[in-house]
């Protein structure tokens, strides 16, 4: 009891009359829409002709809510000594109602087919709704925002640091060695 | 003719004010909290919202419990109810503006809020719930026990007028009382408070530990008349402190714009009312006891011992 008494008391009435006057921190959300970070992961979209079902995303999924289905189909290549085979995706379900949103399965996807999109208005009254299929996955593509620009000051991509070094000709500066300037040693004890 | 006038006066208050206490308690406790309270009802910032809540409460099915002691269980509302029109009625608004003009008005007022103790016991013991008959023991206790500050603190303002007629205070009153009465003033205020049973008192409705306390059984329209019977009491003490204590109708302009003053004084007490509860959690049972034993019943007894002092001398 240090301080005289009565003191938290109206310490107590100050805060509340302060907030009073605040703007309150109220967000009238179906009236006005949030305003979300960019790259908010709100559900997850299917770019279809990406994926190879390769089944990566299927299998990390933590809680099984990535439902894959696929058959072979013959592709006859003219010249070759025998018929190839590709998967086709039959079935590809993402139960939205197990997802928790890891977002595990974008990580591990090889070949950039699966997205977030920062769309989180998917509500259903009935819990089966929230199974999406392909086609609705698919619907989602068109609000993925677009991919993050280059680092200026990173190194080029291995596909361009590849064109230059061949349009060069062989003994040309490679990518190693322009990306950055060499790194300049101090000589020991020279500044003493 | 003159008294159907008042009567309907007296009614129409009765019914509004509380209503927009209500409502201002609603916007002011949100945004005392960082919020923006009812928006939607009436469209413009939900100032309908309480009247969309009586429409909901004359709805919802009126319950009585199986094992309640039905009469008394149906009475209890409006005995609770109906001491606070009493009050009300007796209460000037401006000089002459008073629903019934009573030399023992005083007297009356706090010989009627005392019934508010025998609705709080008729609702706990017949509902045939253990909630409720702790939430209405707990109330009889704090009830009883806070109204002895009450009557004392309006003993010495009554004292100090000389007169026991409410209208006959608020002429007697002079600005200077305002430092004079300060002790009994804030005790009348809180024992007020406590007698309203509202946050930081509100043990007997102490909706974590039991329910709701002796409302805990009522549903629909009876629940609606223990709430505004809870809203009227908020305008009875704010309306009391302010006819006792504060001056009333005095002001510029008194005799115009007496009942101006009155109504501004009484928002204002409200508006306390509404950040006291905002502001401080519930007290605990034995610190209201010892609060109400052994602070605000000394310092009522020392402002009869001043007030009688002070009168002596001038």
């Amino acid at each position: 009891m240090s301080e005289t008494p009565g003191k938290g008391l109206l310490d107590g009435l100050a805060v509340t009359l302060k907030t009073l006057t605040k703007r309150a921190t109220t967000q009238q959300y179906p009236d006005v829409e949030p305003d979300l970070p960019p790259r908010s992961r709100g559900v997850i979209a299917l770019s279809e002709e990406n994926c190879t079902v390769c089944m990566l995303c299927a299998r990390e999924c933590p809680d099984w809510c990535i439902y894959i289905d696929s058959h072979k189909e013959e592709v006859v290549v003219p010249g070759a000594a025998r018929a190839r085979q590709r998967n086709v995706l039959d079935k590809f379900d993402i139960d939205f109602s197990l997802c928790m949103y890891c977002g595990i399965c974008i990580e591990v996807c090889p070949f950039d087919a699966l997205h977030w999109t920062p769309e989180f208005e998917y509500a259903e009254t009935d819990v089966l709704s929230l199974l999406h299929d392909k086609t609705r996955l698919g619907e989602w593509m068109r609000t993925v925002p677009p991919p993050p620009a280059h680092d200026v000051l990173g190194e080029p991509s291995k596909e361009e640091a590849t064109a230059a070094r061949k349009a060069a000709g062989p003994g040309a500066a490679t990518a190693a060695k322009t990306a950055r300037p060499a790194a300049v040693r101090p000589r020991p004890g020279a500044d003493r | 003719m003159d008294l159907v006038v008042r009567v309907l006066a007296v009614m129409a208050g009765f019914l509004v004010l509380p209503l927009v206490v209500g409502q201002v308690e609603h916007k002011v406790m949100a945004h005392m909290q960082g919020r923006v309270g009812p928006m939607y009802a009436g469209a413009f910032h939900g100032w309908a919202q309480l009247i969309a809540d009586g429409v909901k409460f004359v709805q919802k099915e009126d319950i009585t419990p199986k094992d309640a002691d039905r009469t008394v269980f149906q009475l209890a509302p409006i005995v609770a109810l109906f001491p606070y029109l009493i009050v009300i009625m007796t209460i000037p608004l401006g000089p002459g503006l008073v629903g019934a003009s009573l030399d023992i008005g005083l007297f009356l007022v706090l010989a009627v809020l005392g019934i508010g103790v025998v609705a709080v016991l008729m609702s706990a013991w017949s509902s045939a719930n253990k909630y409720s008959l702790l939430g209405g023991v707990r109330g009889a206790a704090q009830l009883l026990g806070y109204e002895l500050p009450l009557v004392l603190s309006a003993a010495s303002v009554a004292m100090a007028a000389g007169t026991l007629s409410l209208p006959g205070i608020v002429e007697a009153w002079q600005p200077w009382w305002l430092i004079w009465q300060a002790p009994a003033a804030l005790v009348f205020f809180v024992a007020g408070l406590a007698e309203i049973r509202r946050p930081p008192f509100d043990m007997p409705i102490a909706d974590s530990e039991l329910v709701f306390g002796y409302m805990t059984e009522y549903s629909g329209l009876r629940f609606a008349f223990f709430l505004l019977a809870e809203y009227v009491g908020i305008v009875v003490i704010a309306a009391l402190t302010t006819v006792l204590f504060l001056g009333g109708w005095h002001g510029p302009y008194e005799q115009q714009l007496g009942w101006l003053w009155t109504l501004l004084k009484i928002f204002a007490l409200a508006f306390v009312i509404i950040w006291l509860r905002v502001t401080y959690p519930r007290m605990r049972e034995d610190q209201l006891q010892r609060f109400c034993w052994l602070i605000l019943v000394p310092v009522s007894l020392g402002q009869l011992v001043l007030t009688v002092a002070v009168k002596s001398l001038v």
